[in-house]
């Protein structure tokens, strides 16, 4: 490792009540990079923040930042600020006032204050919006005037829950592209939760894959959409097709009544896998060419795609294509070695 | 809307209960009965100025304000520890604050007189120590103590039901900013529970201004405030006309104390429970 990274958690578990929500996390995160925590609802992800920034305490392990101890440091003392889902603005106090709080506990003077904060204000495109009451606010502006009230501190790390779920998908798809705009401008590390998939890929460096208290893949989002680990991150990256199949050697797995050729190896003879397969590289082709043939099920537009269902070795296969096949029609599948990934099996939900 | 016939039943209960008594009320403030019949006057409101009276009205006023400012000082806190989260799990230390209000209130402070008095438990421990006997009950401290002990619920509930309502990612967020518990609590937790202490004021300090039970069992037969004063009028002289005047002079000065906790307290809260 060339640089000590800014945040490390070691053997970090905790317990809410008897339920486990982490089970021994390790994880590192770089200086300046944007790292995602993704993960369905429940599975420790944002408790993996709030113990980031210090408002739970793990019940074992270690929190380290720049390389020293903080586990037991309050939130009030960490170089780290938090955007929170709900925006968390203080509704007695205007946007300025909002801004200004953490600078005015420093005991900066008025003048440095103001300027502060109107630049902060520029970043967030929210200029001119200082006497305004936070109320009187959409939901877009009040989440801008919650980003730039943990911005204007310069923290070393911002951490962001989920801050852009309770906008609609045009304001979101915005905010993701402001959001890396101001990290990459002002050179922060972020540290990201969301349970949304896509948001993850177009923004991170890094992505954490979570499921049930524990860490399923580490890696860019490149990485983690093409080689998923297990068959749960390909089914959360993304749609699959997930097919139980058998390893009959190396290159060579048996799966839906047939054998396929692959491109995987170093599984032990005859060992039981999940095969993932994405629905875009399921090529359609006519009756009788292809491995498969399959009737169709259903078509439904996705704008971009069809998503089709077809029904073959009785397994519903999901395949997206830019060709339209009518219902009922008769026709071959075909999937290339190198778009067959096998993964050893793991438990499903 | 035909659903406004449902309101009639309580169209005429307020009228009768409510509007009926307040007209009377002004009725025998500004009347006087002579041998040639009811005439206008103001002889009763100018009364009240007399020295006499207006002590009775000011020393009422002063008492009342001491039992609010206690009870806010003791109340706050308590509603504070009760909305943390050690407590607000499990409800049974509110709980306990609030069973006390499950009893009679008449039996509560015929309970201090017992405790307060010669020969009362705290009398009998202070001897038991050779210390001198202390005069506690029919004394202003008394009265204010029943006040407070009798109102303070009336403090901690709206303020801790305030509190607990209260975001508690607002506060967090204001840890995350750099905020100590002070700062917090200065910055962040009293402006925003400002409602709760307001209803909270305006439910202690009324019933306090306007008592006479509690001055008459804890204060003694000589004891005299506003509420003292004014039931006298009406059942003891039965000079209805001047109790009229009192009771009068008593609501313009709720009115007054209401309207200027409303300026202050825009969400209004506490002035649905009266």
């Amino acid at each position: 490792m060339a640089e000590e990274p800014i945040i490390r958690l070691v053997n970090v578990s905790k317990n809410y009540d008897g339920t486990e929500a982490l089970k021994d996390i390790n994880l590192y995160i770089r200086k300046n990079e944007f790292l995602t925590l993704l993960g369905p609802s429940g599975c420790g992800k944002t408790t993996t923040l709030r113990i980031i920034a210090g408002f739970e305490r793990p019940d074992s392990g270690a929190v380290f930042f720049e390389g020293k101890d903080i586990t037991d440091l309050p939130p009030y003392k960490r170089k780290v600020n938090t955007v929170f889902q709900r925006y968390a603005l203080f509704p007695h106090m205007n946007v300025a006032e909002n801004i200004a709080f953490g600078l005015r506990i420093k005991k900066l003077d008025n003048k440095t204050i103001e300027r502060k904060v109107a630049e902060v204000l520029e970043l967030v495109n929210l200029k001119g919006f200082e006497k305004r009451s936070v109320e009187s606010l959409s939901g877009g502006q009040q989440q801008r005037v919650a980003i730039a009230r943990a911005l204007v501190n310069e923290p070393e790390v911002l951490l962001l829950d989920e801050p852009l779920g309770a906008l609609d998908l045009k304001l979101r798809k915005g905010m993701q592209i402001e959001l890396k705009r101001i990290q990459k401008m002002l050179g922060i590390t972020f540290v990201y939760v969301t349970h949304d998939q896509e948001e993850a890929l177009t923004m991170s460096d890094t992505i954490v894959v979570m499921k049930d208290g524990t860490i399923q893949q580490i890696g860019t989002p490149e990485m983690i959409y093409n080689e998923p680990k297990n068959a749960f991150v390909a089914d959360f990256i993304g749609e699959s097709n997930i097919i139980p199949g058998r390893m009959l050697k190396d290159r060579l797995v048996y799966f839906a009544g047939h054998e396929f050729e692959c491109v995987d190896s170093g599984f032990e003879h005859n060992e039981e896998v999940d095969v993932v397969i994405r629905p875009e590289d399921i090529k359609l082709v006519p009756m009788g060419e292809g491995m498969l043939q399959g009737e169709v099920e259903s078509v439904t537009f996705k704008g971009v795609h069809y998503e089709m269902i077809v029904r073959s070795e009785g397994i519903n296969w999901m395949i997206h294509s830019t060709l339209m096949e009518p219902v009922g029609s008769r026709i071959g599948l075909r999937i290339l070695p190198q778009d067959i990934h096998i993964m050893k099996k793991v438990a499903l939900k | 809307m035909r659903r406004t016939c449902y309101a009639y039943p309580y169209l005429v209960w307020m009228a009768i209960f409510i509007v009926v008594p307040l007209f009377l009320l002004l009725f025998y403030t500004f009347t006087v009965t002579t041998h040639e019949g009811i005439r206008l006057t103001l002889e009763h409101i100018k009364r009240i100025w007399e020295p006499l009276y207006l002590m009775v009205l000011l020393r009422s006023i002063l008492l009342a304000l001491i039992c609010t400012v206690v009870c806010l000082l003791i109340g706050y806190p308590v509603a504070l520890i009760l909305s943390g989260k050690e407590y607000s799990q499990n409800k049974v230390l509110a709980l306990l604050f609030v069973i006390p209000m499950w009893i009679n209130f008449l039996v509560r402070t015929y309970a201090w007189m017992s405790l307060l008095g010669r020969n009362g438990l705290i009398d009998m421990v202070m001897e038991f120590l050779h210390l001198p006997s202390v005069q506690l009950l029919y004394t202003d401290h008394a009265v204010v103590l029943g006040m407070v002990y009798n109102f303070l619920p009336f403090m901690v509930l709206p303020i801790y039901s305030v509190l607990t309502k209260m975001d508690k990612s607002i506060i967090e967020a204001a840890q995350d900013l750099g905020a100590d518990y002070i700062t917090v609590l200065k910055r962040i937790i009293i402006p925003l529970s400002l409602p709760g202490v307001i209803s909270g004021i305006t439910m202690v300090f009324m019933p306090a201004v306007t008592t006479f039970i509690i001055s008459r069992l804890l204060g003694g037969g000589q004891y005299i405030l506003i509420g003292n004063l004014i039931e006298q009028q009406f059942i003891v002289v039965g000079d209805w006309h001047f109790g009229s005047a009192i009771s009068f002079v008593l609501t313009v000065i709720i009115l007054i104390t209401m309207g200027i906790m409303r300026k202050y307290d825009k969400e209004y809260e506490g002035g649905a429970i009266w």
